[in-house]
């Protein structure tokens, strides 16, 4: 079979602009093949190289006392956590599969995560996700394919976690228009590791053999990474076969397999074959390990006949890995691989020459200098748009709803809604670690191989992302650190996914360049480093682009497991408080939305100081064991973090409130999305001791009323009424998803 | 009193077992590997959760034709201590060591979340150490945790007193008489598609499904 004839068609096709190709024919000192001009594609793609977004994500804090290992350098950062302990976590996203085929898609996105881990040589050990949908309410054809894209990206996630025996505890769902047609699926993982277990992906040891494991290779995922750097479009669904399919069951024997392979040291470096498959592992390994890897196509296990050396090479079959052994150790490979009745081969070794070259038996078919290939893509520093400034909202423009509608509106938008219809789906309670069940501020897992408590949360308010890109990521640190605060622990580090548009047009790289910077400012204030991430750009449906949605995802300890506090309401009589003040900001909230069908106004203002100050307090005060109950003040505000206290609690509880405002308006002050509020309970008795305690921080606080027996909330503001029996609230908030994907 | 807990390709719950058992005095405790032919010198075995080979054919379906499920059979002829959970349970089906089998959920999802089980007898090995019409409080995690038979085995179950926890509240699963966990008639063998381990430590809320291994551990005395 011969090879495609290289045209200006053929390379457009590929995605690589015609300074590209110079550049490609400057590297080789000749044309590429058309074997070659494939993995440069890939290579050189957004989803591998960053090559839009690097020089923005340089501007991240990575360093840190705690950082072992720094986001870039290896698959995932690694933190270290005390005792000769240490986690790697990342963030990924799989949005464009998913949109296209949401079972597999969003599977073999935890899949990918999952490899990520293990490849640093940690035990991955808990699981989350945040995800993005269209609306899925109503009966018209964009609410059925919503609700399709919904399910089948749960159920994907739940085959995929609840299989390998990894549990998925916690993370976030909203649904706006902006993410119709275009979802995000964006997965967390976090594994444990001993200091001395971190492993390496460079392929060093002139040579040392390169051996190929893990299952065979097929022509599903066919560049996958090129097409998830493209916008999706009508013609989208055709790329299916870019969609991979995974198996959980083959990734659980190649996890075991691996970390006894790791265990055992004979590995000098390995790498997983994800996005770019086998082209990305050998390479990016020779790149790091400032090598050559050579490797023979006819040696690697395939599952079909007939395979091109550009569909071996670009394939994204899932399930496998490339690594390297020191010399001389190949029978362990062998040994582990047989017991775990895995593929494996040995495809060739570590050359001293810089190269990665390709052979297919006698014949070689690629031959490009590794590193300018793996690192040295272009990088474009893009064309922003001028910034705008963000109108204030307005509020006499703003009619005076109902409150006592307006609650339970909100509390049956399927963002704020109990999302118990996806998380009973997952297998949250494998590995014997979720101390907090998923639904509260933060998940709280304990990691039994290290006696070590870890939280984690993930976050990103995208209506304020929309409004004003800088705030919005400023928040979405500040939030994730406050929903760890309130579960008691102390934020070490964070991973982030980076969800934008084209990022070819302006107004959407201006969006992703305040967004980083915005996140790059708050982890210096809230010491988070960054440990790495992923960035997902040309999220766009055939309408438009998806709001800017810098999600992220922050990992925290708790020294004592009597510390772990969760956001339900303990026993009727304890008093609540509220940290902070009341607020007053209803700019780009969700009752704007939600309640009138606008995404508008500037997002409320993010004090630092005072952030920092209400987190340190809350966390100060559950120490001292003051605190039964912790839950912040987020999306509805107030009046919806108290319901879903009430609601959360089993059996559930009622309370009584009374709010003196100084002249706010009702609907102002029970749904405004101020920054910096915590409410918390504490037994009546010390209620005036924990008010001092925190006037005495320089901290606002309020007593707001307490928890009751009664099964009804009941709000005073300024002497005007509003009940709510706990019936109706339930009704709203806990089974709206549930009836929404029944129907 | 020595424990052997099963690795088939695929279980996934076996480091737990292992860690809840360990919280036991008086246990040692290791794992099985599904090529052994042999138990050892195990007094007890436990098949784990997970997903034996996959699941692909139907659950517990591969693993039942394992060397180890040989020497499991054996093992329990001679009336050893096994203990089946979840996927386990499953497997002991799938291999005739007890009656009935295990279905899709009536809802069709997989459903993960704490249940309350009704001790129905505590005379047997399994239940010993608990009293009759106590609630326990047990996480469950399965697709496939319907238990169905037919009438004459269930007439069976019942007559002889095999059924050993049924659903206490809302039935999660659509379970056939509410069932779930069963013993053979010999007594010897216990499947359950509740996960007792992941209730053994009060900070993962409850620590209930201790009664079920502190029955088997009472076989001491």
């Amino acid at each position: 079979m011969s090879d495609p004839a290289i045209t200006p068609e053929v390379i457009a096709k590929h995605g690589i602009t015609p300074e590209e190709y110079e550049r490609i024919q400057k590297i080789l000192g000749r044309d590429p093949n058309f074997t070659e001009l494939g993995v440069f594609s890939v290579m050189w793609s957004e989803h591998c190289s960053y090559k839009n977004s690097k020089l923005e994500l340089k501007k991240f804090p990575t360093t840190g006392e705690k950082v072992l290992v720094k986001a870039g350098e290896e698959n995932a950062g690694v933190i270290d956590i005390g005792d000769g302990w240490a986690i790697a976590f990342k963030m990924e996203s799989h949005n464009h599969p998913s949109a296209v085929e949401p079972f597999q898609g969003a599977a073999t996105g935890v899949g990918g995560i999952i490899r990520d881990i293990f490849t640093m040589g940690a035990r991955p050990v808990f699981s989350m996700n945040s995800l993005r949908f269209g609306p899925i309410e109503g009966d018209d054809e964009e609410a059925k394919t919503n609700r399709r894209l919904f399910a089948g990206v749960v159920s994907g996630i739940a085959h995929y976690g609840n299989c390998i025996g990894i549990p998925t505890v916690g993370g976030e769902i909203y649904f706006d228009e902006s993410y119709s047609g275009n979802p995000l699926v964006n997965v967390f993982n976090l594994g444990i590791l001993r200091h001395e277990q971190i492993a390496r992906g460079g392929a060093v040891g002139i040579g040392n053999p390169v051996f190929y494991v893990g299952a065979e290779t097929g022509r599903d995922g066919l560049a996958g990474a090129a097409f998830a750097s493209r916008e999706l479009t009508e013609e989208s669904k055709e790329d299916r076969p870019a969609v991979q399919v995974g198996d959980p069951f083959r990734e659980k024997l190649l996890l075991e397999a691996c970390l006894e392979l790791l265990a055992s040291g004979c590995v000098a470096g390995i790498q997983d074959m994800g996005a770019a498959g086998l082209t990305c592992s050998t390479c990016e390994t020779a790149s790091r390990g400032g090598t050559g890897v050579e490797i023979d196509l006819n040696l690697v296990p395939k599952r079909e006949e007939g395979m091109t050396p550009y569909e071996i090479l670009l394939s994204e079959s899932q399930e496998r890995m490339l690594v390297i052994v020191h010399k001389g150790q190949e029978d362990k490979v062998r040994e582990i691989f047989e017991k775990w009745d895995l593929p494996y081969a040995q495809v060739g070794e570590v050359k001293d020459d810089g190269m990665m070259r390709v052979r297919e038996g006698d014949r070689v078919v690629v031959e490009i200098p590794a590193r300018q290939l793996a690192d040295e893509a272009p990088l474009y520093s893009r064309e922003a748009a001028p910034k705008k400034e963000v109108r204030a909202l307005d509020l006499a423009t703003v009619p005076e709803l109902d409150p006592t509608e307006s609650l339970l509106k909100l509390l049956s938008h399927p963002s704020i809604a109990s999302k118990r219809w996806v998380w009973r789906q997952y297998d949250h309670m494998v590995r014997l670690g979720a101390t907090v069940l998923p639904g509260s501020d933060a998940a709280v897992f304990v990691v039994r191989e290290a006696n070590k408590i870890l939280a984690a949360s993930t976050d990103c308010n995208a209506i304020y992302c929309r409004q004003d890109p800088r705030d919005g990521a400023r928040i979405a640190v500040a939030e994730c650190c406050r929903n760890l605060a309130c579960s008691g622990a102390v934020p070490l580090a964070l991973t982030d996914n980076l969800n934008f548009g084209n990022p070819h047009k302006p107004e959407n790289f201006l969006q992703l360049r305040e967004a980083v910077e915005g996140m790059a400012e708050a982890c210096r204030v809230f010491d988070t480093p960054v440990t790495g991430g992923n960035v997902s750009l040309y999220n766009e449906s055939p309408i438009a682009a998806i709001d800017p949605t810098p999600t992220v995802g922050v990992v925290g300890i708790i020294s004592d497991p009597k510390h772990i506090t969760t956001s339900a309401f303990k026993e009727a009589g304890d008093a609540i408080l509220l940290i902070g003040d009341l607020g007053h900001e209803l700019g780009a909230s969700h009752y704007l939305k939600v309640c009138h069908g606008r995404k508008e106004g500037a997002p409320p203002l993010l004090d630092y100081d005072r952030e920092l100050a209400v987190h340190n307090a809350v966390r100060a005060m559950i120490r001292l064991g003051f605190v039964k109950s912790a839950h912040d003040c987020s999306e509805g505000g107030l009046a919806v973090a108290v319901a879903e206290s009430c609601l959360a609690a089993g059996p559930q509880l009622g309370a009584k409130l009374n709010l003196h405002t100084n002249g706010l308006r009702p609907d102002q002050a029970l749904f405004n999305e101020s920054q910096s509020r915590i409410v918390i309970t504490t037994p009546r008795g010390n209620a005036a001791a924990v008010l001092a305690l925190l006037s005495w921080r320089g901290v606002p606080a309020r007593r707001l009323g307490e928890v009751t027996a009664d099964q009804a909330l009941d709000i005073t503001v300024d002497g005007r009424q509003y009940r709510w029996g706990i019936d109706a609230l339930e009704e709203s908030w806990g089974r709206t998803i549930e009836k929404l994907m029944s129907s | 009193m020595r424990f052997a807990v099963i690795q088939f390709p695929g279980s996934n719950c076996d480091q737990d077992v292992l860690h809840a058992l360990r919280s036991f005095e008086g246990v040692e405790a290791h794992y099985l590997w599904h090529k052994d032919t042999s138990v050892g010198d195990a007094d007890v075995i436990v098949v784990p959760g997970g997903f034996s080979y996959g699941d692909y054919l139907r659950c517990g379906a591969i693993a039942r034709f394992s060397p180890v499920m040989g020497a499991v059979k054996e093992f329990a002829a001679r009336g050893g201590t096994v203990l089946g959970i979840c996927n386990g349970f499953q497997i002991l089906c799938e291999s005739g060591l007890l009656p009935g089998a295990l279905v899709r959920n009536r809802d069709l999802h997989f459903i993960c979340e704490h249940v309350d089980l009704r001790v129905e007898t505590n005379n047997s090995r399994f239940t010993r150490a608990a009293t009759p019409g106590t609630t326990l409080r047990i996480p469950i995690a399965h697709g496939e945790g319907c238990y169905t038979a037919d009438e004459a085995t269930l007439a069976e179950l019942r007559k002889n007193d095999q059924v050993l926890v049924r659903y206490a509240g809302p039935n999660p699963n659509g379970s056939l008489d509410d069932i779930a966990g069963i013993r053979n008639r010999e007594g010897n063998v216990f499947g359950l598609m509740p996960h007792p381990e992941r209730a053994c430590d009060p900070l993962l809320g409850s620590a209930d499904g201790r009664v079920i291994f502190e029955s088997i551990l009472a076989e001491r005395n």
